[in-house]
């Protein structure tokens, strides 16, 4: 199997390095290879954050190299922008949840959010879904499950089994969102049924 | 047993393993997981100590009185630990002793890109540099036992890419060690001129045994692939090589000082065209030219910033993957959070018009847009002992509207000693202790102010009133930086009295656990839109809070990010923020 590349992004305090954690401890019981790399520090609460993850049979770089990425899996519309250029762009996609946090460089006179933005993503990638996450986290019972719905999307593009996604998520999740969390998966999961 | 660790995580089992009984350090990005991790083990006594500095000195200590230790630290925190580690070389050591430094090429998180490879070799100690978790893991294991062979420091180098990665690691069990007898050895640890002139001898010897070690030790390894090209690398450049080049020959130094010449002039005959690929510096590289090899490095491998795999690629073959253009959006810059005490402290000195020495912490985002309140941010401590420079300068008058700046855990590092200057040198600096209770912008490490240690035990808790008075400083305040009025009102009496004065701003990280759960059941704060007048105002803007965001022409508050505290609300000549309370109906 080719290295998976995937590219989790968002705004710090979204819950990005849980999320890409538990992909990596998927594909790590799921026997693959893993490396996950994203930079901590400085105080990150609202600054953007990025996590790279591969995996497969043996991986080298922690780094995901510009044009290779298979999914970038967003959650927030401008931070999917942001990496486009990582993309696979033949065959890339994007998983994008459908909120808009506005930057504070955003104000009177200066910088603006941008209107287009799921326009100029469908230029670049392949293809491009918009998951609206904290609808279905609230169908699972917990707002703050949105990252596990988006996961559960992001599972179909992946040679994981659900089952070892449940394993991972009982194992990693609190005790008392482990209901909710498997219920969000699942909802993630099922969106690509057809 | 298989887990997926950081490097840093990594490091810490990796010395749990290898017996270590001693570990100290100062927290710094990207290094503070190591010593977090490690007082997690029962058998290790683990410290934060006050500054790099202290931080070597115990851990040296430890290591002649005969446990095996570990020191850890940032990059730049080496510089603040210099001295002893210079000396620790001359007087070797009885128990293994491992300074583990995390370098930051691309400055993810610092103000330099210094290559710590070339402190280890201005101080005559080996050093290794692991390339993912699983070596960092053994190499600190390996580490403990070089160090004792040798009867040497060992510098174990990471960078960010390797601290921060995490990869499955193969761990073990404790080896348990015990603590050596301690040995008076005048000769070796009192360093007069008499002995340290045959220390130096000594060290010298050493070195030429850690070359020939070198040159036959596994952890500098050939795998031979296609001849055409052969690189030499080391650390997380070696991945990104063989990322995109896994056909080549390589020769992977994970023991890079003393360089293996003769190693690496075996490899190179047996190639075509000799590469080193590296991080940072050409230290490799230097070496291979002093000894006459010709090899192709920095004019193609970036020294600047850290590499990638785009960069390397590009260093290889000239070429890059096709990938889509990169969009221009607009940046997101880490900000203060919601509710930061540090907001109201620059929010006053803006208004007046002081001239501000900065430090390092979160509040060094004080010099960006609305505060813009900072003229200098260098290193620890200098916003004090840089201040009352300024002051010998620029006179009495200026100084008026002089401030230094520093954290609570940055004064104890190295504003004190400043602040006894000022004092003893008669400067009339106003030194703000922004007092949040915790080392906040590496994650919350306590510190010699915050009564508990790094096991999380209650301990003596430094009074900064006290300390000041102690020093000499007559006039201390003490403010809560929320109440802005007041903030402004003390800052601008002691900026013009004319003599030292401290300013104590003391208030909680809101992101400090049970600060934290005190203000999410606090109410948020709204916006009336009808009583906001927008464009004309802008009043709210000032405090530079990241929960208030501009939005058809008006001010809005984002109740996922409001904290509700009233910052904003004392800021609003209209009354348009109130709090937002549910209908209980």
């Amino acid at each position: 199997m080719k290295t998976k590349n995937i590219i989790i992004s968002g705004v710090g305090g979204q819950g990005i390095i849980l999320a890409s954690e538990l992909l990596s401890l998927a594909a790590m019981r799921a026997g693959f290879d893993v490396k996950k790399s994203e930079v901590h520090g400085m105080s990150q609460r609202g600054g953007s954050v990025v996590s790279n993850v591969r995996f497969g049979e043996k991986v080298y770089s922690p780094l995901i190299e510009e044009g290779t990425a298979d999914v970038i899996l967003s959650f927030e519309k401008l931070e999917t922008l942001r990496w486009i250029h990582f993309l696979n762009p033949s065959s890339g996609v994007c998983i994008v949840n459908d909120l808009e946090i506005i930057p504070v460089q955003v104000s009177p006179g200066k910088g603006e959010y941008p209107g287009d933005i799921m326009e100029r993503l469908e230029k670049k990638a392949s293809k491009v879904y918009l998951i609206d996450g904290v609808k279905y986290a609230l169908q699972a019972g917990n707002p703050r499950t949105a990252n596990t719905v988006l996961l559960g999307a992001l599972s179909n593009f992946l040679p994981i089994e659900p089952e070892i996604w449940e394993e991972t998520i009982k194992n990693r999740v609190p005790p008392n969102t482990i209901e909710a969390n498997l219920k969000a998966f699942w909802l993630g999961r099922d969106l690509f049924k057809d | 047993m298989k887990m997926l660790l950081s490097g840093n995580e990594a490091v810490a089992r990796g010395a749990w393993e290898g017996g270590v009984i001693v570990s100290a350090a100062y927290p710094g990005t990207p290094s503070t997981e190591i010593l977090e991790n490690l007082a997690k083990y029962e058998e290790v006594r683990a410290e934060w100590s006050p500054n790099e500095k202290v931080a070597f000195e115990v851990a040296l200590g430890a290591a002649i009185g005969g446990a095996r230790a570990t020191v850890s630290m940032k990059h730049v925190g080496l510089n603040v630990a210099a001295d002893p580690l210079m000396s620790s070389a001359y007087s070797g050591i009885n128990a293994g002793f491992l300074i583990i430094s995390a370098d930051d090429p691309g400055m993810h998180s610092s103000q330099n890109e210094q290559d710590n490879r070339i402190l280890a070799k201005f101080a005559k100690i080996p050093v290794l540099e692991p390339s993912d978790s699983q070596e960092a893991h053994d190499f600190a294991k390996i580490g403990f036992w070089i160090s004792e062979e040798f009867d040497t420091p060992i510098l174990l180098r990471l960078t960010t890419r390797i601290s921060h990665t995490k990869c499955i690691v193969e761990v073990g069990e404790r080896e348990e060690k015990g603590v050596k007898p301690y040995n008076k050895d005048i000769y070796k640890y009192i360093l007069v001129p008499a002995h340290a002139r045959k220390r130096h001898i000594v060290v010298e010897e050493r070195l030429e045994r850690l070359r020939e070690f070198a040159e036959k030790t596994e952890l500098n390894r050939i795998e031979w692939g296609n001849r055409d090209i052969g690189i030499v690398t080391s650390g997380i450049a070696y991945q990104y090589a063989k990322e995109i080049m896994p056909e080549a020959s390589f020769l992977k130094l994970g023991f890079s000082w003393p360089t293996p010449i003769d190693l690496i002039k075996k490899f190179s005959s047996q190639v075509k065209k000799l590469y080193v690929v590296e991080e940072l510096e050409p230290f490799i590289e230097d070496a291979l030219r002093a000894a006459g090899l010709e090899v192709t490095g920095k004019e193609v491998v970036p020294r600047i910033n850290e590499l990638t795999p785009r960069r390397v690629r590009v260093a290889l073959t000239g070429k890059e993957l096709p990938h889509p253009e990169p969009e221009e959006v607009v940046s997101r810059p880490p900000v203060l959070c919601p509710g930061c005490p540090h907001m109201g402290i620059y929010w006053a000195l803006r208004r007046l018009r002081a001239t501000v020495m900065g430090d390092i912490g979160c509040y060094t985002l004080g010099f960006q847009e609305p505060l813009s309140a900072m003229d200098t941010c260098l290193e620890m401590g200098f916003s004090v002992s840089g201040a009352h420079g300024l002051e010998k300068a620029q006179g009495r008058k200026f100084a008026k509207k002089l401030v230094a700046t520093i954290g609570d855990s940055t004064f104890l590092h190295s504003g004190v000693t400043g602040l006894m200057d000022v004092v003893y040198n008669k400067g009339t600096s106003t030194v703000i202790i922004l007092d949040n209770r915790t080392t906040a912008m590496t994650g919350h490490q306590d510190h010699p102010a915050t009564g508990k240690t790094a096991k999380g035990e209650p301990t003596k808790e430094i009074d900064f009133k006290k300390l000041a008075h102690a020093i000499g400083v007559e006039k201390v305040f003490e403010i809560d930086p929320h109440d802005l009025k007041m903030t402004r009102k003390v800052l601008k009496e002691a900026m013009e009295l004319d003599e030292p004065t401290v300013v104590i701003a003391k208030r909680p990280c809101v992101l400090l656990k049970e600060e934290w759960k005190k203000l999410q059941a606090r109410p948020k704060k709204k916006i009336i839109p009808e009583k906001c007048k927008g464009e004309t105002c802008r009043n709210c803007f000032t405090i530079g809070c990241s929960a208030i965001y501009w939005k058809d022409g008006k001010a809005w508050i984002n109740p996922l990010l409001c904290v509700g505290c009233d910052l904003c609300q004392q800021l609003c000549p209209f009354g348009a923020i109130v709090e937002d309370v549910k209908d209980e109906n």
